[in-house]
């Protein structure tokens, strides 16, 4: 299968900042697709600013913003099939969305709540959110390995920040995906900052593309702020892995417009002006022009989408702050698939702290 | 015709049979089995193919199984232990081994934060059901960091199973049963016994259950606690007593963690005095929990105090003084002479 792109790189970009489309769309998508992208990207920014407020309001813990990467997660999640599965880290709302979990999920894992992992639908075997660095990289390996050897017609994404690329899962699962030829999709978003700590200080590679050189797989550079980009290269490398032509890297290079999580205070470290350049350059703006020169997106198709979104978000808002609490009991019955003798007095003494009676699942 | 091909021969034809096998045939004979009765059993790890593991658990398994089954890793022990969590997510059972327990920590963060809690935290929706062999143990005059035991970390980790086998029938029982468990199982062999006694075993296909403690020699004046290659130590030494005219009682933990307390509470209560014998470091271990859990929970039956015979909180020394490091029959003897002369 031919490359996607000439070299690592070369940064690929359909829509530039000023929302031009600089080359022909690619074949596989039709210009009306490009309002279903659009206004997943509105409903996950609008859930992100929402979830924050949530955070600052004493109603979720601390909380993990997409701010300026949406299209990453969200381009992601427009290539890949429902029989794929998804290895994220913790800014893929826009996937995770897409593939049938709820924001109240969502919010219900940034709320302390466990349940938030009980994916349905295409997210059904999807990994959960995976907070230690760069681990679901081997795991999704490991489910890619499996789909190879049960000569399943799927293929595993996973992403990560930059940060991770400097970890050992990052380089092992990378290798090994290029010598097992393995269904995987890796995706870099490359928002610049891990925490405090610039992508100049984590590597000296030209860009992180390259490094798919080093372990004989693709690598693809491109413009993470441009959702046609980031969809047509995930469609591109998930198209590759389904034809058992092995996995693929691809960097979207994007900029954190928000803080590390709600724990964090980037203008410790970061020049506002840098912040304010890459406001320029973010994702939502550039496509909504596009589609208003199109004719394809009004402003009152704004104001009624944006009305949408909002009261599915309090919806879902709502189903969060009502769910009935945990039965305390679950923490010991899905420790092992069947309690262990040796704990069961731990699981009464649980749950009478909790001060609730109930019974096993 | 090579051992291992004496061993396999003519399992198709027969659903169970009785073989004359060391340790670590049977742990070879069980993934034999396993992989023969179910497909989704895959072996990683490095030189576990072609070259059939560095002490030949996995002897012949490539040549039965083929390459995709039987896989050849790169060198890289955290890569294992991921793909081992990700293959089990998709309902495959990998049996990843890490060539010596010296090498493990670097899978130890997989361990710990993604197969121990994979059910828990997506609430039984994925599960892990992998199994984790490593040789562990000194005695073998082996290089530096390869003669450790520190089951106690993973003992201490809600969510996986700790187990070790002291023998050739129970490494075969044991191991089987850690293949068809649902959760994830830490499998440390003790390889200084690899290769020490033969048993006769009935390869049936059948396990041994994970929930117990096995009691080896009955016996009424102390209760000896031991397991991995300890056991062996511990069984002289009460062989050494009988003839003395000291009656031990002998355990084997076998499942670590969780642990079969009742068993061991049982036994003291009988004895009324206990004696722990671990290879490990000293302090904060397995034979720490036990101690503490009798003092909990049994201090009534007790006669005497609880005693421990184990290796010292010093790094394992290289292999000319390891065997001041590691208890010996003596030390055992020594410890429960102690423990019954208290008053």
């Amino acid at each position: 299968m031919k490359p996607l792109t000439n070299s690592f790189r070369d940064k690929l970009q359909f829509l530039n900042e000023a929302g031009e489309l600089i080359q022909d769309l690619p074949r596989h998508l039709k210009v009306n697709r490009l309002v279903d992208f659009y206004q997943t990207l509105v409903m996950i920014r609008l859930f992100d600013k929402k979830a924050v407020a949530l955070q600052r309001t004493g109603q979720i813990g601390t909380y993990a913003s997409c701010l300026g990467q949406e299209a990453v997660s969200t381009g992601i999640g427009f290539a890949m099939q429902s029989t794929d599965v998804l290895a994220n880290y913790y800014r893929d709302h826009g996937a995770q969305y897409l593939r049938g979990v709820k924001l109240h999920q969502m919010l219900q894992y940034w709320g302390g709540d466990e349940r938030g992992n009980v994916f349905e639908g295409d997210a059904k075997e999807d990994l959960p959110n995976c907070v230690p660095i760069a681990t679901q990289i081997t795991h999704a390996a490991g489910i890619a390995s499996a789909f190879k050897l049960r000569h399943q017609k799927r293929a595993v994404v996973a992403t990560s920040g930059e940060g991770a690329t400097s970890r050992g899962d990052f380089y092992e699962a990378l290798n090994l995906a290029g010598v097992w030829q393995l269904p995987l999709v890796m995706v870099v978003n490359n928002n610049h900052w891990a925490i405090s700590v610039p992508r100049e200080l984590q590597t000296a590679s030209p860009n992180i593309a390259a490094k798919g050189q080093a372990v004989g797989i693709e690598g693809i550079l491109v413009d993470g702020n441009d959702i046609i980009a980031v969809q047509t290269a995930v469609h591109h490398a998930l198209e590759k892995a389904h034809s058992g032509k092995g996995a693929t890297l691809i960097e979207a290079e994007t900029y954190r417009l928000c803080d590390h999580t709600t724990a964090d205070d980037a203008t410790r470290y970061r020049d506002a002006n840098e912040v304010n350049q890459a406001w320029e350059k973010e994702p939502i703006k550039r496509l909504q022009t596009f589609l208003h020169h199109q004719g394809l997106w009004s402003p009152n198709q704004e104001t009624e989408w944006v009305q949408h979104c909002q009261q599915h978000i309090e919806n879902e808002v709502e189903q969060y702050l009502n769910m009935p609490p945990q039965e305390p009991g679950d923490f010991f019955d899905y420790l092992y698939e069947e309690l262990p003798y040796a704990y069961q007095q731990q699981r009464d003494q649980f749950i009478a702290k909790a001060g609730g009676v109930q019974h096993g699942h | 015709m090579g051992i291992n091909e004496q061993l396999h021969q003519n399992d198709n034809a027969s659903l169970s049979q009785t073989k004359i096998v060391t340790l670590v045939e049977a742990v070879n004979l069980a993934l034999y089995r396993a992989m023969n009765d179910d497909e989704n059993v895959v072996v990683l790890g490095e030189d576990v193919g072609t070259n059939g593991g560095v002490f030949r658990a996995t002897l012949g398994l490539k040549e039965t199984f083929g390459c995709t089954r039987v896989m050849d890793t790169p060198l890289a022990e955290t890569l294992i232990a991921g793909v081992s969590v990700g293959m089990a997510t998709q309902g495959l059972r990998p049996v990843a081994e890490i060539q010596f327990m010296g090498f493990i920590y670097a899978a130890v963060e997989h361990l710990i934060s993604h197969a121990a809690r994979m059910r828990n935290r997506t609430r039984g929706r994925l599960s892990c059901p992998m199994v984790l062999r490593a040789p562990y143990g000194g005695g073998i005059h082996a290089p530096e960091h390869h003669s450790e035991s520190t089951e106690a970390i993973f003992a201490h980790t809600p969510g996986l199973r700790v187990v070790i086998p002291s023998s050739p029938t129970r490494a075969y029982g044991l191991l089987l049963s850690a293949i068809q468990d649902p959760d994830p199982v830490i499998f440390l062999e003790p390889k200084r016994i690899y290769r020490m006694v033969k048993q006769e075993i009935n390869d049936d296909g059948i396990g041994l259950p994970l929930d117990t403690c096995f009691t080896l020699k009955e016996g009424t004046d102390i209760t000896l606690v031991s397991w991995g290659a300890m056991v062996h130590e511990t069984m002289q030494a009460a062989k050494e007593l009988a003839q003395e005219g000291i009656h031990a009682e002998v355990i084997d933990v076998a499942s670590i963690s969780p642990l079969d307390m009742d068993t061991i509470l049982m036994s003291v209560r009988k004895t009324g005095r206990c004696v722990i014998i671990q290879e490990a470091t000293r302090s904060f271990g397995v034979a720490s929990e036990i101690s503490s859990r009798l003092a909990e929970e049994g201090l009534l039956y007790l006669q005497a105090p609880v005693a421990k015979v184990t290796g010292f909180d010093t790094p394992m020394p290289y292999f000319k003084n390891e065997q001041i490091y590691m208890p010996t029959v003596n030390d055992i003897k020594n410890t429960v002479k102690n423990t019954l002369e208290f008053a």
